[in-house]
């Protein structure tokens, strides 16, 4: 009975191999499906975090085309070196309004998961320019071509509302503001109408240097600068972490 | 297609029974070793599943109760009395008791090269070298904001121009074309003055008509003979060590939108101990007053 039901049995029979094949398939699926019908429960509640400002949103864009996340990670891991390197361990809600996730797996760079305000902003700007100017062993490659106006400011509005369609908490006051938000954010002399209100936390400045114009360095950088600031440990107890 | 399974008698082993234009295909079996070893895995992969978090069931932790976070706390509190009592110490010392104390200096040299690695050489390079554009070299002796045990300590605790400490290091130098108080010609002028101070002036009635402009707008800060304020944190100009180059352009662009350079304040993100160590090393690598 054994030796009759071997690979030979299962290849000649169409049927049996498309069963069987659909059931080990579906193991794999279930262990991917099943967990995100418990990811209402498994994401921590913690003060803090908003949505992305539309120009850190921009600057995630950025991020996400030029596969930044093919060396650095976003994903600190609960180890001890890792804590004593990078800070507290990520969170799941610190990447709750992530679409996609930026997490990555490799680390040819360092994990960047919270970088925001380790570095001034003249810093992120010179060293995306060259940097191995900053750091002689870096095999990072020069984005200086990032001083360039930033395209795709038009349709912010749509960008917003297309992520609030995905559960994103953007407000239809947010996605009314969108344009005027990402050029605040931009130039911290003029007036914000409102954008410390919208988005806590976020920082107001002139990114790259260039006061003229709100260039694609200005949307990583606020981006790079606000990565793993939103949420205050000091305000975060023990059973918020504990995982369900 | 023939199918006569047959044993082959060179391998001693049965063929599949297919057969293509005279070639046959041996059917060997894994080797013994290989498959038990598979099996194993899978024994294996069951007993991990029942002892750790293995299931997407709310509430399940496995047997043992184990998670990387659960076992965090445990490993951070075991390390940190390693350290604590040496730390303890260093704080109870003070910046220049540490840096007396032989013992304590050498684990401050120890620890702050550690904390100087992950946090500080970013900028200032990993020897303390600093980089062109802004980032100063910590292992020479031109400081912006003295170079004293304390004078390092206050800026490293509270930054520079961050906007994190109202003790902050840094005042912002006027963009003066940007904001209208000088001409392009009279920055190009002052630039000439700049220059003559290490002496590389090639225009000398610009340089005295520079003059004019550099006393009224620059020598509160920089000094008459260009020597520097720490202060104000007025770098010197008066000799060869430039932040943003010193070369013609350079200079005429930081007179005219001016030049602030950012360091964040670490006394909130870092452990006192750690600053104290820090300080001790930086003051350590060449340049200490």
């Amino acid at each position: 009975m054994f030796k009759k039901f071997s690979h030979g049995t299962i290849e000649r029979n169409v049927i049996l191999l498309a069963v069987l094949t659909l059931i080990t398939v579906s193991i794999g699926g279930l262990a991917q499906i099943v967990p995100l019908f418990t990811v209402e429960t498994t994401i921590e509640r913690v003060q803090g975090i908003r949505p992305y400002t539309p120009l850190e949103l921009m600057g995630r864009n950025i991020y996400v085309r030029e596969g930044c996340y093919a060396c650095h990670s976003q994903m600190i891991r609960p180890f001890r070196d890792e804590h004593e390197r990078y800070g507290h361990y990520s969170l799941a809600a610190e990447s709750m309004y992530d679409r996609p996730f930026q997490w990555g797996s490799k680390r040819t760079g360092p994990d960047l998961a919270r970088v925001g305000g380790r570095y001034s902003d003249d810093w992120h700007a010179a060293h995306f320019r060259d940097p191995r100017a900053l750091v002689p062993g870096s095999v990072m490659p020069p984005y200086g071509f990032l001083d360039r106006p930033l395209r795709g400011i038009h349709n912010i509005e749509a960008h917003l509302r297309t992520q609030a369609g995905l559960g994103v908490p953007y407000t239809a006051e947010m996605i009314a503001n969108a344009r005027a938000d990402l050029l605040a954010q931009a130039r911290p002399e003029a007036e914000g109408n409102g954008f410390e209100e919208r988005y806590p936390n976020a920082r107001r400045a002139v990114f790259d240097g260039n006061a003229g114009t709100v260039t694609e360095m200005d949307a990583i950088i606020a981006y790079m600068q606000m990565l793993g600031t939103l949420v205050d440990f000091r305000d975060v107890t023990p059973e918020q972490l504990r995982q369900q | 297609m023939p199918t006569k399974i047959e044993k082959d008698h060179i391998s001693g082993q049965e063929t599949t029974g297919h057969e293509w234009d005279g070639l046959k295909e041996l059917n060997t079996p894994l080797p013994k070793w290989w498959l038990y070893t598979f099996y194993a895995t899978i024994l294996f992969s069951l007993v991990w599943v029942i002892l750790y978090p293995a299931f997407p069931i709310q509430g399940w932790t496995g047997l043992t109760g184990w998670t990387a976070r659960g076992a965090l706390p445990a490993q951070l509190e075991a390390e940190r009395a390693r350290t604590e009592p040496m730390l303890a110490r260093v704080r109870e010392a003070g910046l220049q008791g540490t840096a007396d104390d032989p013992e304590l200096r050498a684990f401050a040299l120890a620890g702050g090269r550690i904390g100087f690695a992950n946090n500080c050489a970013g900028c200032h390079g990993a020897g303390g070298q600093g980089a062109p554009g802004g980032f100063p070299n910590l292992a020479d002796d031109d400081w912006l904001f003295g170079g004293t045990l304390e004078d390092i300590h206050h800026t490293i605790a509270h930054g520079v121009r961050a906007g994190e400490s109202d003790q902050e290091r840094g005042i912002p130098m006027p963009a003066f074309l940007a904001m209208g108080m000088l001409t392009p010609a009279e920055i190009a002028d002052t630039a000439e003055f700049v220059l003559s101070f290490t002496g590389r002036a090639t225009d000398e009635a610009a340089a005295q008509r520079g003059a004019e402009h550099y006393e009224i707008n620059c020598s509160s800060c920089h000094g008459p003979a260009g020597e520097g304020m720490r202060e104000q944190g007025a770098p010197a100009l008066n000799n060869q060590i430039w932040l943003y180059g010193g070369d013609r352009q350079s200079i005429i662009r930081s007179i005219a939108y001016s030049r602030a350079g950012v360091m964040p304040s670490w006394q909130g993100r870092l452990d006192p101990a750690m600053v104290t160590m820090i300080t001790v090393y930086v003051h350590a690598l060449g340049g200490g007053e």
